[in-house]
């Protein structure tokens, strides 16, 4: 059992200590009695070594993308250059206060207006803002402006927001947060958005409709322009969810479909770590028509000079201390920098080749619900194993941890039962795609024919499957000294 | 640079497997009118000769505080880095993770985390605390929010204007959503005037907000408001600065319910601004409402201590839009770099540290005093005050000629903060530059 690092205190082991200082002690009362803390802290007290080694052995026991194939559909887990990695290090880029003088910080204030400019083309959106932290974060600023632009045309009306049935679960969460009920709109039998539905739903109540294109089938929406003149007849606006923007990028851009805000993942499409949950980036792009309401500061170009413009009276804000992940951007901003126009549309180009082609090489052992051209996802289930032997996608998807793989998403989107959502991003080459394939047809052979290695999976890791009930009704959720 | 292995002889065989006979087929499914006609207009990639070389330009057009003492506060600090800690967090197990939702292959991670809010209970005093949030300011407006939807119909949040002016710009955006009512309550030199926000709890009032210390630096004493506003069933909320925890009462002496703060001086860089992370702690009541991520203990089949995510049904991916918050990727990077911190300090060097931090702010008073300069506010602080001067940004100016970063200009005055890394040497430079008049 791995002790925690509580468990292996030792007092007085810690070499921590200031360099001497030659100034008078601090007088007893220069912090009243009133302010002074008197609960115990009790942090523990380990050796250097003991604290390396403690750390060291926590990330043997993790498993990242340098580790191994990471097929997570909707989180683009592709592989992360180490040059940008260096770069958000160098000491001028990661020792700047966020309150030094404009002058003393034109480096950085040139990444960031060129971080704007380059999301903007990319995208094909007029403005950006980079303050958002997340994808969930981009998508509350990007509601939070479809509010401030009805608001300011003094229609107050508008307070539902639709979502389709297969939407990422903070799309809805978004829209409840910034004070939107929620409409779902339904799919159709092809996946996609349903436009009778959506004609039907659409009201001079509704202020617009939060989409993903490519949706979170993998499936490009192909009446996209369609759904934009429903919404804008109907006096809505156009959300983008950048989450799938890998199965486009390149080669189609929102704002040339009609969407008038989005967000997109630094730490997705544009190739920044994901850090085990964190930080992400989520920047958000609007219409000329929504710029005012961005968050404020944005980064302005004057004379050849760089600076903040806070000047921005219709603002919704900040959403954010200071810029939004700035050491986010920079390796962001290497890596398009790296890629180049050409290197973009080519990531695109493989990321949907590779889905489509383990979807081709999948087809015979699993159930694909909607088979057909995809973008940079798929969508499949675990239907002709519970059929067989009630094995589950949750089976399937620990099985593949004694092989070696991170497994896909599962149980979403919400559309298809036992979902399985395979994501393989255009960093993999051909050898790992047929290996991932081998130890998937070898599952489906095991879950016909030896079930129970299936059910019982995984064998090879840490640990066994977890008990989730337990944790989640008694919960513990810190240390307790025994 | 490309970084997509496949060389196009291998693309025309994957090509060939799945009967198509061109890239472009991939996009039959999109309409000619909303393709990109003629490519991006970006410039031509860059090999990474090329870049490095680029960065390196664009890092030095920058004054960076690893070359200049930095005397720059309000809400994020120069605090030392441990070389260990910036090592391991190299580790690319750790940092091309995805967020540890199979807890099988991510039992690395998902203890670190449960060291982190173990670490973060500890310094608060609290009874649990979440994952991270995205920083301090997005955390305060998140545990607002918070205490407005869980008691049943009350909006009202009081918060002193001596709170970060940047963190009340967050809760007055996260208030679009018509959850908040903030009242922002006026301070009176420098501190919260608690008389004032006493008198305006009411039985709508869903909490009341303090800083600790305030945005000045300086010591609110917030007794008689944390009874009031708990008299009203409203709750108590602080934002705190965790070094300071190492001295000061913590959260849970106060009687807050909820406290949140900015991680970022326990061992994350400054980096403009971000990537920091926002710590969140309540009491035990609200621990099925905290937004976020939470780890658990539990344990696997063969009855070994194991941890998972836990008490998901609060989640957006579970509740979707009936969910607390929608927040899902946190800082969780960062909060590793926060508990590998307070373990290379350990709880004496922590303790040191808050000190060091206070002894140079006050004997850098004493010497701005000596060279006949005025505290604006007289206040007790811990590692920050603001020193009267007559042209803040020209202070800063001839600071800067003289290779300091100075402070935060207030109209009147320069926010100064001190951390360990300061010197004698640089305060009395700070000193000789601002007192020669």
């Amino acid at each position: 059992m791995s002790k925690l690092i509580f468990e292996k205190h030792v007092p007085d082991s810690n070499p921590f200590t200031l360099p001497p200082l030659a100034i008078p002690a601090v007088k007893p009362d220069s912090i009243p009695q009133q302010f002074l803390r008197e609960q115990k802290i009790a942090l523990p007290e380990v050796s250097e070594v003991e604290a390396v080694r403690h750390f060291t052995e926590l990330s043997t026991r993790a498993y990242g993308v340098d580790s191994g194939f990471y097929p997570l559909g909707s989180c683009t887990m592709k592989y992360n250059p180490k040059i940008n990695e260096w770069a958000a290090r160098l000491p001028g880029l990661a020792g700047l206060h966020p309150y030094q003088a404009e002058d003393t910080i034109q480096g950085a204030l040139q990444i960031y207006y060129e971080m704007q400019e380059m999301l903007a083309e990319i995208t094909g959106m007029d403005g950006f803002s980079l303050q958002p932290a997340a994808g969930a974060h981009g998508e509350m600023v990007g509601v939070m402006t479809i509010k401030a632009y009805h608001h300011n045309r003094q229609d107050y009306q508008r307070t539902k927001m639709m979502v389709p049935d297969s939407a990422h679960g903070t799309n809805p969460a978004t829209a409840n947060m910034v004070g939107f009920d929620v409409i779902e709109v339904k799919s159709n039998h092809r996946g996609l958005v349903d436009l009778d539905d959506l004609r039907a739903k659409m009201n001079d109540q509704v202020a617009g409709l939060m989409l993903t294109n490519p949706n979170t089938l993998g499936l490009f929406e192909e009446e996209i322009q369609e759904i934009a003149a429903i919404v804008h007849e109907g006096g809505g606006l156009l959300y983008y969810d950048g989450a799938n923007l890998n199965g486009i990028i390149g080669i189609a851009r929102p704002g040339d479909m009609g969407f008038d805000v989005l967000h997109v993942n630094l730490h997705k499409t544009f190739g920044t770590p994901h850090g085990a949950g964190g930080p992400g980036s989520g920047p958000v792009g609007v219409k000329s028509k929504l710029l005012d309401f961005l968050p404020k500061p944005v980064v302005i170009k004057k004379d050849d000079a760089y600076g903040f413009d806070y000047d921005m009276p219709l603002s919704i804000g900040k959403v954010k201390n200071f810029y939004g992940n700035f050491g986010v951007m920079v390796k962001a901003y290497v890596y398009i920098k790296a890629l180049g126009a050409e290197g973009i549309k080519e990531i695109c180009e493989h990321a949907v080749l590779n889905a489509n082609y383990l979807r081709h090489q999948l087809r015979d052992d699993y159930n694909i619900p909607l088979d057909r051209l995809c973008k940079h996802e798929f969508v499949a289930n675990s239907k002709k194993q519970a059929d067989q032997n009630g094995i589950s996608t949750m089976d399937i998807a620990k099985r593949l941890i004694d092989y070696g793989y991170h497994p896909p998403t599962v149980y979403f989107p919400l559309i298809v039962s036992e979902a399985i959502m395979i994501e393989p991003t255009e960093t993999e080459s051909k050898e790992r795609l047929d290996d991932f394939v081998q130890a998937m047809r070898s599952i489906a052979r095991e879950a016909a024919e030896e079930p129970e290695l299936v059910i019982n999976a995984p064998h090879n890791a840490a640990i066994r499957r977890v008990d989730e009930v337990t944790a989640a009704r008694k919960p513990v959720v810190k240390w307790e000294a025994p | 640079m490309k970084y997509n292995p496949n060389p196009p002889s291998v693309v025309k065989e994957m090509l060939h497997t799945i009967g198509l006979n061109s890239l472009d087929e991939l996009f039959s499914d999109i309409k000619a009118e909303v393709k990109v006609p003629k490519g991006l207009n970006l410039p031509e990639g860059m090999g990474e000769m090329e870049l490095r070389r680029r960065m390196k330009d664009l890092a030095n057009r920058n004054v960076n505080t690893e070359d200049h003492p930095c005397f720059l506060g309000a809400g994020a600090y120069d605090h030392y880095i441990p070389a260990a800690l910036e090592q391991l967090l190299l580790r690319s197990e750790f940092y091309t993770a995805y967020t540890p939702y199979q807890p099988e292959m991510s039992q690395g991670i998902l203890q670190s985390i449960f060291e982190y809010q173990t670490m973060i209970c500890k310094l608060t005093g609290m009874d649990v605390s979440n994952a991270s949030m995205y920083d301090g300011g997005s955390a305060l407006a998140e545990a607002c929010n918070l205490a407005c939807t869980s008691s049943k119909g009350r909006k009202k949040v009081i918060v002193s204007d001596t709170v970060h002016p940047e963190y009340l710009d967050i809760l007055k955006a996260y208030s679009l959503s018509g959850s908040m009512e903030v009242v922002l309550v006026p301070g009176q030199e420098g501190s919260a005037d608690i008389d004032a926000m006493i008198q305006t709890v009411d039985d709508q009032t869903a909490c009341a907000v303090i800083q600790q210390p305030n945005f000045y630096g300086i010591l609110e004493d917030a007794e008689a408001l944390e009874k009031a506003v708990h008299e009203n069933k409203g709750m108590f909320i602080m934002a705190v600065e965790p070094v300071s925890l190492a001295l000061l009462k913590s959260p849970a002496e106060w009687g807050a319910d909820i406290a949140v703060g900015e991680g970022q001086p326990l061992g994350n860089s400054l980096s403009l601004g971000g990537p920091y992370l926002g710590f969140f702690a309540a009491r035990k009541a609200l621990m099925r409402k905290i937004p976020g991520r939470i780890v658990g203990q539990t344990s696997d089949l063969d009855g070994k201590r194991a941890y998972v995510l836990t008490l998901q049904a609060r989640e957006q991916h579970i509740r979707r839009e009936k969910a607390g918050s929608n927040i899902c990727s946190n800082e969780a990077l960062c909060a590793l770099a926060a508990s590998m911190y307070l373990t290379f300090v350990g709880e004496k060097g922590l303790k040191d540290i808050a000190s060091r931090c206070h002894r140079l702010a006050l004997y850098a008073q004493q010497q701005l005093e000596r060279a006949g300069m005025e505290l604006k506010y007289k206040q007790p602080y811990f590692k920050e005050f603001a020193i009267k001067v007559d042209d803040p940004a020209a202070a800063n100016r001839k600071l800067l000629e003289n290779g300091i970063i100075g402070g935060y200009e207030l109209n009147d005055a320069l926010m100064l903060a001190f951390t360990e890394k300061r010197t004698k040497e640089e305060i009395d430079q700070l000193t000789t530059v601002l007192g020669g008049k």
